[in-house]
């Protein structure tokens, strides 16, 4: 069925993906998706406690999309990401000290306090932005993969999004422009199943997204988003194809969000089971790369642990560097309006 | 007349209940409005009371959901189509500005287009410059939209009862930061005309043209005032368009003194043109110039101690009044 429906459309990672995985990957995988998680599980707390001014969008359960796809990207590649985009920006490389900083609204954080959660940017990083308007990066995205290819730099965009913003005209326009002009971008659907608090079988008739490449005339790939070595595989056969100047290509990484929409508890009106929670949870991106990287003998326990710990010890200096660093003054409000 | 307290959003979401229960013809499409009720709870149990014919949740597709408005408007429904937050209004704006608002008049009258467009705007919660502003003169600047812009619980109600028994395209921006302000508001169905001012306190010294939430500062800034023996008049216009210059021109000329808040930015904001019409209209009787209080020329924002800066308060509203009377 699929192969008359979807003819672009491939389904899973190259075969063997996952074999010769080296310690090293493993280990960076897993410390990119650490980071996101613990990042993500205090971040939550202090603004439920009111310590952190604002509203997040958490990206735990989705580690294993930004994680996969970044480690085939470098500083030079350019993302652009969502309201959803502590993850992104974390796996690409930006430090928890200026986003602690930036969430605490201070002067020492990635955007000098001016945009907070949903605008987090590291331009030395290939953090473009994240946005707090649906389909707002994915136009921009291309835009970034056409200076690439104007220079001739050989860098790479990827584009990160959900299911529900699919449905939004940008998706559909960039798309189809990145495919005319065979631009070096990547689309990464990130489909958790829900558009805020609407399933997507409400918000679509299609099961798999990546069909939409096919509208377009370039590849699709769905993949398993809890497997941070299968989104890599695809990642980086994308990568290679918008090298050689073949163009875009759409992933779709099917993926969970553990916690509400916005913040961690919520759920106001139940719309989602409780058993569909804790089954995505039995699948859990990051025990999955532990089980693979012990099971073969490639990481010690311990070292899953060294990394943990480490990450909680960033944390809690990157939070305390937070607090202690200086509000912005209100009389440079007018500053960086307009370039000078 | 029966009365009680409600808060602005139950308010809202009353005179929702109400027109639905009067008019079949009234629907609402937005994401999550249905089964969710809204992000705001502006649309709380609608879905239970007149069903999914009615109700409607629809893809992350604004430009999609103010056409269907358009589209089925023309054809004589009244639509409510919802934006959640008024920033993205971006996404939808061809349908607004190209399509909606033209129709009636470059069809030479053929057609009316009777659509509600509900949205929540207004800074003061760390939302930052993509979920705070305030663009309501944008929309004012286009002949064929009106704006309204509710500033109590009563105001909430009757005007987007108002709204959409209006035949024209409407925008009704609720302001977040008062979806839990309580007023009286009476049981009953009830609509409050678009383009008529609400006087809100009456006074001899001063007149404060405040819009949106900068009511509830302003009748804030007017009790401090008061109690410094400056008698401040409070006047909403509660519509930007059509404006009640008739009302605020009539204040002026018993002030002799006009000072206009609202928190959208200064330049080219509402405030410039209730200024302009205020001295072609009262020139001879300013005692001052007709002064401005708004937010500087910059995006909203994030960290809270930008924001307060950013947006205008009692304090500093009292400050400007009191600048104004003691000039003369
Ligand atoms: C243009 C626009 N419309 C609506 C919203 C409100 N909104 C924020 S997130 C969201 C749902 C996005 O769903 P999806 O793309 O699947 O991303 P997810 O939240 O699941 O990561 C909506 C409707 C917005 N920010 N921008
Ligand atoms: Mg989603």
């Amino acid at each position: 069925m699929t192969e008359t429906l979807a003819p672009n459309v491939t389904y899973g990672p190259p075969e063997g993906y996952a074999a010769g995985v080296t310690r090293e990957l493993v280990l960076d995988l897993h410390r990119r998706m650490v980071r996101i998680r613990m990042f993500e599980e205090s971040a939550g707390k202090l603004v439920e406690s009111g310590d952190m001014p604002g509203f997040l969008h958490l990206y735990v359960g989705q580690e294993a999309v930004a994680a996969g796809v970044m480690s085939v990207l470098d500083d030079v590649d350019q993302i652009t990401s969502t309201h959803r985009g502590h993850g992104h920006a974390i796996a690409k490389g930006a430090e928890f000290r200026p986003m602690f900083a930036e969430l605490y609204g201070k002067t020492t954080g990635y955007c000098k306090g001016r945009g907070g959660s949903m605008h987090i940017v590291d331009m030395n990083r290939g953090m473009l932005g994240a946005n707090a308007i649906v389909g707002g990066g994915i136009p921009i995205a291309i835009g970034a993969a056409f200076a690439a290819q104007y220079r001739g730099d050989g860098s790479v965009a990827a584009s990160f999004f959900g299911d529900g913003a699919t449905n939004i005209g940008a998706f559909h326009e960039s798309v189809n422009m990145a495919a005319v002009w065979d631009l070096p971008v990547l689309f990464i659907c990130e489909n958790n199943g829900y558009a805020e608090f609407t399933a997507q079988g409400n918000h679509m008739r299609l099961d798999d997204i990546a069909e939409r490449a096919n509208s377009y005339g370039i590849p699709g790939v769905v993949v398993d988003g809890m497997d941070a070595l299968a989104v890599r595989a695809v990642a980086k056969v994308a990568v290679d194809r918008a090298k050689r100047g073949e163009g875009p290509t759409l992933i779709e990484a099917k993926t969970y969000r553990y916690f509400d929409h916005q913040g961690i508890k919520g759920m106001r009106i139940p719309y989602r089971d409780p058993a569909e929670v804790e089954a995505w949870k039995e699948r859990d991106a990051i025990r999955l790369l532990e089980v693979i990287g012990t099971e073969r003998g490639l990481v010690r326990p311990e070292d899953f642990a060294a990394t943990w710990a480490q990450t909680e010890t960033d944390i809690a200096d990157a939070i305390e560097f937070a607090r202690s660093s200086p509000d912005p003054d209100p009389a440079d409000i007018l500053d960086d309006v307009y370039t000078v | 007349m029966n009365t009680r307290e409600l808060t602005y959003v139950k308010a809202f979401n009353e005179g929702m209940h109400q027109i639905m229960a009067e008019d079949p013809d009234v629907f609402l499409i937005g994401e999550d409005v249905a089964g969710y009720g809204g992000v705001f709870h502006m649309f709380d149990g609608l879905l239970t009371a007149y069903g999914d014919r009615r109700v409607k949740d629809t893809p992350i597709a604004e430009q999609a959901i103010i056409g269907v408005g358009v589209g089925a408007a023309a054809r004589g429904l009244r639509p409510v189509c919802d934006l959640m937050f008024m920033d993205f209004i971006g996404v939808a704006m061809d349908q607004i500005f190209n399509q909606a608002a033209k129709m009636k008049y470059m069809f030479g009258g053929a057609v009316s287009v009777p659509l509600t467009i509900t949205t929540a705007g207004g800074a003061g919660m760390s939302a930052a410059a993509q979920h705070s502003q305030s663009l309501e003169a944008w929309l004012a600047h286009i002949p064929g939209l009106k704006v309204a812009m509710p500033a109590s619980p009563y105001d909430a109600k009757g005007l987007i009862v108002g709204a959409i028994r209006d035949d024209n395209p409407v925008i009704v921006v609720l302001n977040k930061k008062m979806l839990g302000v309580k007023g009286p508001v009476p049981e009953e169905l009830y609509a409050i005309p678009l383009g008529v001012a609400n006087v809100v306190q009456e006074g001899d010294d001063v007149t404060i043209v405040a819009i949106g939430r900068m009511v509830l500062e302003a009748t804030k800034a007017a009790q401090a005032l008061g109690e410094e023996g400056i008698s401040a008049e409070v006047i909403d216009p509660r519509t930007v368009q059509p404006l009640d210059i008739d009302t605020i021109v009539t204040s002026a000329k018993k002030t002799n003194r006009v000072l206009i808040v609202h928190e959208a930015v200064q330049f080219g904001g509402i405030g410039a043109e209730i200024s302009s019409q205020v001295q072609e209209s009262a020139f001879d009787y300013l005692d001052a110039p007709v002064t401005r209080l708004a937010a500087p020329f910059a995006p909203v924002p994030y960290a809270p101690i930008l924001e307060n800066a950013y947006i205008p308060d009692a304090a500093r509203i009292a400050a400007a009044a009191r600048q104004l009377v003691e000039r003369s």
